[in-house]
């Protein structure tokens, strides 16, 4: 059993698992954050982003000056943002026979694998994550797309030119593998390449394993997957919370009694705490919105902001926002809001019963409905229409190099009075808000991640007490930043394997035991003889059938009965289908006891020699030799049949037969 | 007893022995049995019962009626311990036999009823009041009760329990104050048997290896020592001792608790005051006992007079453990190395605080409880070592928030980190602590590295409400000690630095979602407003900031007691001059809005009590202090708020209005509110024209209408304030004589009948404009000291004596029927 680690970040993971004959990836997160070494892309020419100067090297050289532009001393990529892919030459990627995906933000990489890697399997994914995922390529092909720009920068990949350039392009990986966004197209032909299940459920991979999705807790639709065959099973832990927001709690019970667990996708800021974010959150914004500022939230169009919008609800009259307007700007908006409505079946059981009453589960709808919140699919449009300040905006994309955040970025930037608060995780704020600097705006940075910490892994590892525990490097040892923080890293017995990018894991355990069915039939025919209290066994004949990887005893063909002797005999007919059945035999030989009996049979001279694995009977006289060992006894003697018959039947004695 | 009790009691007597009437509930038995103490503890208990044959006959029927309820049962075994508590009826009643019915083997004792532990417990409790001369330890060791004792010491009730503990301790007691022939002896051998019995009976306890046996022997002898002063204490602490340093040999060492008990109480015992060898003993317990119960021991020594030098500084090494080791677990520990730490003592802290989460939190929350108790004590240790103190907390909250960086190759730093990152626990003890340090200065760095934990805090979003509070109440001790001296007119650099942070975080804090957040930071800004309005430098960054108009903004939050608290706040900030401006740029220095409509609005509009109280507190310290919105118009300002407090439903909003009343009239009557109360001299009565003058404005405001309504409060306070208020205005007026008596004239008669109609609760009358001589006359005629009298008297003093007692009780079993029961 194998694992292919194909991706090095922790929460966005592409691992492909060998198991016995099944080639299974689980999940095919896209790394974004290649993008923050490129300019953003402005919806609206901005003068600013046009005039940069270019770089050149330090002995003047100017040949990267069109590729490479210069802002407050940081070097961007002037070209469309490129993500950074998963490995695609570790493993043969059209050998893969399955991809399971628990979360929608873990799919984004999957028109690059199915669409060019020669991929023919099967995706399994739930459906809210299938079409809440669908909606975030949407917006992403959309941001990208509309901002069309002819260059597409390729010079300063070259390796021995990306070694002269400054940090973090000079350090930044397998640039050469980077690609641009992929196409709508290739979108809906990766996702009619998907199955939809449900939680629990378990579906049949070629007879050999099975998987289960799992409740995970984090998000829409989001799982945890068990893939096991009759006698192991591996847990795949991918993005999980135990908090209580709108998904369907997670289902940790039933990952118990796992050879391995795989575990990814845990918090990414480790000491925050999401309610005292949300917390900080608040007072940030409305300590803006009083003070006649503008609030932009970069954010994602799904997920963290239902829960935002959820506690917006129960704020925003308690702390006078009544009379603010709330913006959400996406292309995808109106659907995400709607589609939230509609997922009942996969929230929390508050949520759910708010279904039979009937009430929309999220308060968002209320929101919309009494005008507070807005929602328009790009800054074009009615919105300029209705644009009033000061004002809160929701808008993607959370790196600030793409979508309608580029322009509130640079229409708020200069004044102090707004503030930009980062909620999402994904992106070091720092470098997202580089290629705006100077910046006059106030930066706040509340991530909110719900997923599992520290302290909640080790409890659930406690719970689960899986055999083996798998995880990224980064999960083994301190946040670099945080070094002498040792409760922020896995700590369980025994100490986990933890793998990088581009790395294969032999994982430490063995396949021992393969289920095979009896036939009703043939076990009917069954005589099973009682060795010992407890203990039967019956001598079985038959043909093993092996199909589809499952295997079965099925009866023996009947010999074919002689139907007469007017027909020729055929000579197959000749060779008795059966032999006759030589009993089987079992037990012991006490040496002591042997030995009397062949004195008491006339041998004398009789010596006894103690081996490593067993003793050898000495026949001196009649020059043999019996070698008794734990399952197997030889007699060795020249050419005489007479004497061996008569010393096996003297073997024979001691064991039984049936 | 007063006749109508005496008539009532037999039929309630009779009553408590019908096993078939229903049963009291335990109060009023209780209630039975308090009274009986008032009367045995007033009186002969012997003329009690010769006057009331009746409780005799309850006392013989008793033990002889089948099927009595446990309760009654119970009551009667006390009834007569209290009666037999003096030595005549204690005969007059062994007389009868009547004692060994109840106590002894003929009484509930091993019968059916002594399954209840209600029984057993009365039992005890009757054994423990009669119990007081020398007869009653011939009586107990007649009928061998003394064995019952001891085995009811392992009752499963706990009460029962601990109450045979503490009698058997009283009989030891007993049995040796009743030796005829003074002190008894200097040698155990030498004592009464039933001290011996007792005394053998405690040593073979101690050597029990059974902990529950041990730790009911450390109690007995606990609760012997804090009681005894005599010198045979000392024969017994020289005597059983040793077994308790034998405990301290044990590992672990047994009932630690209750033996940490024993030893404090031996160590504050003056009995013993003469007796070294405990000090020995204790020294060895210090050393000896786990950190955990080591601590309550170190404490306990410190806070005695008279502990020896040595061992106090072996107390405080023990105290301080737990912080030296935490000090030690941390790299850059901030301010001087280290606290004086036993180096035999520090790898069993070390161990007891890396056992278990638990364990740790438990042993650093003790600590540091401990030292916050000591801190202000004039006994506590000197020197005091303030610094490493200081550093200590500030390494605890830094482990707390996980800044704290573990020592090199320290395995407790690592675990330490582990433990308490994010204990909300231990952060509220080390936050508590910090702020009691603030009492003591500590060198800059340290201060500045103080200012910028509790920043840390302070900013933190991950810490909780009630961390948030504790933080911003330490926060607060330490800026008011960093107070500049009197003459200096600005604050320290380290203090503006930490106040230009501070703001920026309160005004964040405002914000907060969470309103128990909100209303700390509230609470935070009206103290420290408080305590330094008069600091330009304060002034300078308050006005700089948001802070003030937040505060105002939040007179509308949707919580009651954060508008409660806004109140208190934009209150204190307007009494010092530090009004809210108007926010944001597009009114720059823009009019300036009176806060005192939005006040009135609070108090006659606010759906919530709080609020109106905090409006109400302002208006009066605002007319206290000459508030510059008040000085415009007084009379206007006080009639204002007195006809909304006059409407109010909560009774604390009018006890204010009241309060408010008599500031007023103070001011115009020219008297200074801050009069000494302890004054020798009896307050001087105001010349008579400012009388008449304060009359006419206390009429013009409606106050005396005010007053007078109040008068007949439904509750209670108020009307006493209102009394006392009116009280306060005759006796001032009294040397004012030159007005003609109004007595008799129809504006007189007008006003009592108004008074008349609602005394009778007609509320809704109206009383016209009055005149200073009519409310004079009005005030003289009345019984106003009667009336205050009758409303000192508690609400249930009729419900309280002891003939709504017998009635209630003998109500409920149908005796008397037509009585009519309270009903409540």
């Amino acid at each position: 059993m194998k694992l292919y680690c194909l991706s090095g970040h922790p929460t966005l993971p592409c691992n492909v698992l060998k198991f016995k004959s099944t080639t299974i990836m689980l999940d095919c997160g896209l790394d974004m954050t290649s993008t923050l070494n490129f300019l953003p892309l402005p919806l609206v020419q901005s003068p600013r982003l046009s005039n940069l100067p270019g770089w050149s090297l330090k002995d003047g050289n100017v040949f990267l000056d069109k590729e490479l532009k210069e802002c407050s001393g940081h070097v961007f990529v002037d070209s469309v943002p490129e993500f950074c892919l998963p490995e695609t030459e570790l493993i043969d990627l059209s050998t893969v026979d399955v991809i399971l995906i628990s979360n929608y933000h873990c799919m984004m990489a999957l028109p690059y694998i199915t669409e060019h890697t020669g991929f023919t399997g099967t995706v399994y994914a739930t459906e809210p994550t299938v079409q809440i995922g669908r909606l975030l390529m949407e917006e992403l092909v959309n941001f990208t797309e509309r901002v069309p720009k002819a260059q597409s920068a390729s010079l300063w990949k070259n390796k021995d030119t990306q070694r002269l350039l400054p940090s973090p392009l000079k350090d930044a990986v397998e640039v050469s593998t980077w690609r641009r966004c992929y196409t709508m197209q290739e979108v809906n032909s990766a996702l009619s390449k998907i199955q939809l299940v449900g939680y629990s459920q378990k579906i049949e991979l070629f007879g050999a394993v099975q998987v289960t999705p799992l409740s995970s807790g984090y998000a829409l639709g989001s799982s945890n997957w068990i893939i096991q065959s009759h006698y192991e099973k591996v847990s795949y832990v991918s993005g999980s919370s135990l908090l209580t927001t709108h998904p369907q709690p997670m289902d940790q019970a039933s990952l118990k009694n796992s050879d391995v667990l795989v575990l990814t996708g845990l918090t990414q800021i480790p000491t925050a705490n999401p309610d005292g974010m949300v917390g900080e959150f608040f007072s940030n914004l409305a300590l803006t919105v009083r003070n006649g500022g503008n609030v932009l939230v970069p954010c994602y169009p799904s997920g963290v902001i239902y829960d935002l919008l959820e506690c917006l609800y129960q704020y925003i009259d308690s702390a006078g926002l009544s009379s603010i307007p709330f913006y959400f700007i996406s292309p995808v908006a109106n659907s995400s809001l709607e589609f939230s409505q509609i997922f009942a079946e996969w929230l929390c059981h508050n949520k759910q019963t708010k279904v039979y009453l009937p009430e929309p589960p999220f308060p968002h709808a209320e929101l919309i409905q009494t005008n507070k919140l807005k929602h328009y699919p790009s800054i074009h449009g009615d919105f300029s229409n209705d644009f009033r300040q000061p004002c809160v905006v929701f808008t993607g994309h959370p790196s600030l190099r793409f979508g309608d955040v580029v322009h509130f970025m640079e229409l708020w930037g200069k004044s102090s009075l707004n503030t930009v608060i980062f909620t999402e995780p994904d992106f070091s704020y720092l470098e997202a808000l580089a290629p705006y600097q100077p910046l006059a705006m106030k930066c706040i940075y509340c991530p909110i991640d719900t997923r599992l910490n520290f302290i909640q892994v080790s409890k659930l590892l406690k719970e689960v007490q899986p055999l083996h525990v798998v995880c990224p490097e980064q999960y083994t040892q301190p946040p670099p930043a945080q070094a002498h923080r040792m409760d922020l890293m896995i700590d369980c017995q025994p100490p986990p394997m933890s793998y990088r990018r581009a790395e294969v894991l032999a994982l430490p355990f063995k396949r021992r035991y393969e289920k095979i069915e009896i036939m009703p039939e043939l076990a009917d025919s069954l005589v099973p003889m009682e060795m010992k209290p407890g203990v039967s066994l019956a001598t079985v004949s038959a043909v093993l059938h092996t199909k589809d990887n499952k295997h079965a005893l099925q009866p023996p063909p009947r010999p074919i009965q002689p139907t007469g002797g007017k027909k020729r005999k055929r000579v197959t007919d000749d060779i008795p289908d059966c032999k006759v059945l030589k009993p089987l035999l079992s037990g012991s030989i006490p040496v002591e006891q042997f030995v009397q009996t062949l004195e008491k049979h006339g041998f004398s001279d009789i010596k006894v020699e103690d081996t490593a694995k067993g003793h050898i009977v000495l026949l001196q006289e009649a020059e043999t030799l019996i070698q008794i060992e734990e399952d197997s006894t030889h007699i060795i003697c020249d050419n005489d049949e007479m004497l061996r018959v008569r010393l096996r039947d003297l073997v024979l004695k001691f064991l039984q037969k049936f | 007893m007063d006749p109508e009790c005496a008539q009532l009691l037999p039929a309630l007597c009779a009553a408590l022995t019908d096993p078939r009437q229903p049963v009291a509930d335990d109060t009023c038995l209780e209630k039975l049995l308090d009274w009986f103490k008032t009367l045995t503890e007033a009186g002969s208990s012997l003329q009690l019962l010769q006057d009331s044959p009746c409780l005799v006959e309850l006392l013989l029927q008793v033990p002889k009626a089948p099927g009595l309820s446990p309760r009654v049962l119970a009551f009667s075994l006390r009834l007569a311990g209290l009666l037999a508590a003096q030595e005549d009826c204690f005969q007059f009643l062994q007389q009868g036999e009547l004692l060994p019915g109840l106590f002894g083997e003929a009484g509930p004792l091993g019968g059916a009823a002594w399954t209840a532990p209600t029984v057993r417990s009365g039992w005890i409790q009757g054994l423990r009041s009669l119990a007081q001369h020398p007869s009653a330890l011939h009586f107990l060791a007649d009928l061998g009760a003394l064995d019952t004792v001891v085995s009811l010491q392992g009752d499963s009730s706990l009460f029962v329990a601990s109450a045979a503990g503490q009698l058997l301790a009283h009989l030891l007691g007993l049995s040796l104050r009743g030796q005829a022939e003074g002190s008894p002896g200097p040698q155990v051998c030498d004592w009464p048997a039933s001290a011996q019995r007792i005394v053998g009976h405690i040593e073979e306890s101690l050597c029990s290896p059974a902990a529950p046996r041990v730790t009911q022997a450390l109690n007995v002898l606990t609760t012997t020592f804090g009681h005894c002063h005599q010198l045979w204490a000392q024969v017994l602490w020289a005597r059983l001792s040793p077994l308790a340093a034998c405990l301290l040999e044990k590992d672990p060492v047994p009932a630690a608790h209750s033996l940490v008990d024993l030893l404090l109480s031996a160590a504050r015992s003056p009995a013993l005051s003469s007796d070294r060898s405990r000090w020995e003993t204790v020294a060895q317990a210090l050393g000896r006992l786990s950190p955990a119960h080591a601590g309550p021991l170190a404490l306990g020594l410190l806070t005695l007079q008279d502990c020896p030098q040595a061992l106090s500084a072996q107390a405080f090494t023990v105290l301080l453990q737990p912080l030296a080791c935490v000090l030690k677990a941390a790299t850059q520990a901030p301010g001087p190395p280290g606290l004086p730490a036993g180096p035999e003592g520090d790898p069993a802290v070390a161990d007891a605080l890396l056992s278990s989460r638990s364990a740790c939190v438990g042993l650093l929350c003790q600590t540091l409880a401990h030292l916050e108790l000591l801190q202000p004590l004039p006994q506590r240790p000197a020197p005091w070592p303030q610094a490493p103190l200081l550093g200590a907390a500030v390494t605890v909250l830094r482990f707390c928030n996980g800044s704290a960086v573990p020592a090199s190759g320290s395995d407790v730093g690592g675990r330490l980190c582990a433990i308490l990152a994010g204990c909300v626990r231990v952060q509220r003890a080390a936050l508590g602590f910090l702020g009691a340090l603030s009492a003591d200065t500590g060198p800059p760095e340290l201060v500045t590295q103080v200012f910028a934990v509790l920043l840390d805090y302070l900013q933190s979003p991950d810490s909780s409400p009630t961390v948030l509070k504790k933080a911003f109440q330490a926060t607060l001790r330490w800026l008011l000690s960093a107070r500049t001296p009197p003459g200096c007119c600005d604050l320290d650099p380290p203090t503006q630095l930490l106040l230009r942070e501070l703001l920026p975080v309160l005004q964040r804090r405002l914000c907060s979602p969470c309103w128990e957040v909100r209303d700390s930071g509230l609470e935070f800004l009206t103290q420290v407003v408080g305590c330094w309005a008069g600091q330009a430098g304060f002034r300078h960054a308050l006005l700089a900031s948001e802070v003030p108009q937040l505060a105002q903004q939040l007179l509308q939050d949707p919580e009651s007691y954060v508008r409660a608290s806004a109140v208190t706040a934009v209150g204190q900030l307007s009494s010092r001059g530090l009004p809210a401006t108007p926010a944001g740029p597009e009114h720059p220095g823009g009019p300036q809005k009176s806060l005192l409509p939005e006040l009135l609005h609070v108090l006659a509009a606010d759906s919530e009590g709080f609020p109106r109280r905090a409006a109400m507190q302002v208006f009066t310290q605002w007319l206290r202090d000459g508030h510059a919105e008040v000085a415009e118009d007084t009379e206007r300002f006080v009639a204002r708020v007195l006809q909304a407090a006059s409407r109010d439903l909560d009774w604390e909003v009018r006890a204010q209005g009241l309060e408010l009343a008599r500031v007023f009239l103070e001011q115009t009557l020219g008297q200074p509110g801050s009069r000494c109360p302890y004054a020798v001299a009896a307050p001087e009565a105001a010349a008579p024209g400012r009388v008449a003058q304060a009359l006419r404005a206390a009429c013009r405001v409606q106050l005396v209408e005010f007053a007078f309504r109040a008068l007949f409060d439904y509750d209670r306070p108020v009307a006493q304030k209102s009394c006392d208020l009116l009280l306060f205005l005759r006796d001032q007026a009294a040397p004012w004589d030159s007005l003609q008596e109004a007595r008799g004239s129809p504006d007189v008669a007008s006003v009592e009948a108004a008074l008349r109609r609602w005394r009778a609760g007609e509320q809704g009358q109206p009383l016209g404009p009055l005149e200073p001589e009519a409310v004079l006359a009005v005030l003289r005629s009345m019984d106003l000291e009667g009336l205050r009298g009758a409303l000192a008297e508690s609400s249930d003093h009729v419900e309280r004596n002891p003939q709504s007692l017998l009635q209630d009780m003998l109500a409920t079993v149908g005796i008397l029927g037509d009585n009519e029961a309270d009903c409540y």
